[in-house]
């Protein structure tokens, strides 16, 4: 079970003045289960890399396909695949219009043709996935605040049942508290099975969640591998415009600083597990 | 994006360059002067004028075929209405109740002609000159009218942040569209009415959009301190050079070449 990029070259309005090429000959696959960032500098083609994964954007003719567990995405079966990868824009509450906020939830389930139940039981299990109050399932999706909307909107993905599960900055315009909500969310669907692949500006949100990170630069693939592996080059990040982790930082100084042997720790617990074990060899007096 | 009608091609050309108002003006005569039309010689004058204009610009003839694409249905109509409906006296066949007669087929090319030039020319203007200096250019021409208490600054502005929004609508709208495809939405079966209702959920995100951009556009500008064409000054004053007089001139000329023809020859 697996989703498979081959070779995909991928042209904004091609054959005018304004063709501009946003990848560039990519392969890329993500197996079943993964948590997996992307991150790029804006405009790096990662949010046209990741709509490809489930067709919103298909490859130029003859440059690469796509495959979702074995099977070619193709115009036909398209609307089939987008119920088994879930898509979550990036201000995804922007795209709420019904009257209550479980009519819109349940838009997703319309073409399934399921009976009135059948729809209740499924929005109201996906409602508790992302710790909706059942009491707002009634009200106007326009009196909701910022991160309840975003959450009704996450839900009115999840409410088709998706095994894979692909967003766009997800936390983009919320506050910490927010973040951390949407973060912890991702964490407990990737820990129930299901496959996440997120856009993220945040390397800080990388570092302490993804298992795999992707950078996309300048239309192709930059790095690929453990948040750790890839958060090892400093500089080659800087040059490309992004950043590694605060934390980070604060030992890479530390350790040209005061000559300490220290590895690489890219979340704040590896840190201070660090300072903790240091203190205790008393190579560190605090 | 689909849309060519109305989209500006960047480039250096002579006709790139001009004043906006002499393109303006150059459009409206281009639009009377085909209307005028009626004869193949007339037709021939007026569409050498205006793909001469088009060349001159340096924009790729792809274009006009892009232009026309929107209108290819409306075209096509017509010349149906035309070849049934136009009674002549050559028949060339009859088909039933139906008869065509050589005066339609010859009426339906003409009708071609003349909603292509239309088109041609009104895209010229659109290719060749940025939405901001078409409206700096109207402004400019309904001056006069303002003496007499029409909102000339008022209109040009309205129409400037309408044309602003254009794109970043058709951005928001692809975007809506791709959001709610990915959870389930299908913009394509079904029959007219179920097309028509299956946009509702791009709509309404859509209009609740452009509401809160609108507001914050107007909070915008009344931020900084905009409040009417009265006493403003422009970055970028328009000029009329000598080009401009040239090109206007020209058009003169060709203009004079249809009526002559049309009423002093009679061809």
């Amino acid at each position: 079970m697996s989703i498979v990029l081959e070779n995909v070259t991928f042209t904004y309005m091609p054959k005018t003045p304004f063709e501009k090429t946003a990848l560039n000959d990519v392969s890329l696959s993500v197996e079943s289960g993964e948590f997996t960032a992307i991150i790029g500098h804006t405009g790096s083609g990662k949010t046209t890399l990741l709509q490809h994964f489930n067709g919103l954007l298909m490859p130029d003719k003859n440059k690469g396909s796509v495959y979702v567990d074995g099977e070619k995405i193709t115009k036909k079966n398209v609307r089939d695949v987008r119920m088994k990868v879930g898509y979550v824009f990036q201000y995804p509450e922007h795209q709420l219009f019904e009257e209550t906020v479980f009519k819109d939830i349940a838009f997703g389930l319309k073409r399934l043709k399921l009976s009135d139940e059948e729809i209740k039981e499924r929005v109201l299990a996906a409602a508790k996935t992302v710790d909706l109050d059942e009491a707002l399932l009634e009200r106007s999706v326009f009196e909701l605040s910022g991160g309840e909307k975003r959450r009704v909107a996450i839900c009115g993905v999840l409410v088709t049942n998706p095994s894979y599960l692909l967003l766009d900055e997800p936390a983009s315009g919320l506050d910490p508290a927010g973040k951390r909500e949407i973060m912890k969310l991702l964490k407990s669907l990737n820990d129930r099975g299901m496959t996440i692949v997120f856009i993220s500006h945040s390397m800080d949100d990388v570092a302490e969640n993804a298992r795999r990170v992707v950078i996309v630069n300048d239309g192709g693939i930059g790095l690929d591998g453990t948040p750790y592996e890839v958060f090892k080059n400093r500089e080659l990040l800087t040059s490309w415009g992004l950043d590694v982790p605060e934390v980070t930082k604060l030992f890479d100084d530390l350790r040209i600083k005061s000559g300490l042997d220290i590895p690489h720790v890219i979340t704040i617990s590896e840190g201070v597990k660090l300072v903790e074990k240091l203190k205790a060899e008393g190579r560190l007096k605090l | 994006m689909r849309i060519s009608l109305g989209r500006f091609v960047p480039g250096d050309s002579l006709i790139h360059r001009a004043d906006p108002r002499t393109k303006l003006i150059w459009t409206i005569v281009m639009m009377v002067l085909v209307l005028m039309c009626s004869s193949w010689w007339q037709y021939l004058t007026a569409a050498v004028f205006v793909i001469g204009c088009f060349a001159l610009s340096g924009i790729s003839f792809k274009y006009i075929l892009m232009s026309l694409r929107p209108i290819m249905l409306l075209l096509a109509i017509t010349v149906i209405f035309n070849l049934l409906f136009f009674k002549g006296t050559d028949v060339l066949f009859t088909l039933g109740a139906l008869t065509v007669y050589k005066e339609g087929v010859l009426q339906s090319v003409k009708t071609i002609i003349r909603v292509s030039l239309l088109i041609i020319s009104a895209s010229l203007l659109t290719y060749t000159t940025s939405s901001v200096a078409i409206t700096d250019g109207m402004e400019s021409l309904m001056r006069p009218l303002a003496k007499i208490g029409f909102p000339a600054h008022e209109v040009a502005m309205m129409m400037s942040i309408a044309l602003r929004f254009v794109p970043t609508f058709a951005d928001e709208t692809d975007k809506i569209m791709k959001a709610q495809a990915a959870r389930g939405a299908d913009f394509d079966s079904g029959n007219v009415f179920k097309k028509v209702k299956s946009y509702i959920p791009v709509l309404i995100p859509l209009f609740v959009g452009a509401f809160k951009s609108a507001e914050d556009m107007a909070t915008a500008m009344e931020s900084r301190c905009y409040k009417g064409g009265k006493g403003r000054t422009r970055y970028k004053v328009l000029k009329f050079s000598s080009a401009d007089l040239i090109m206007l001139i020209v058009t003169l000329v060709f203009t004079a070449t249809v009526i002559l023809l049309k009423y002093v020859f009679k061809i």
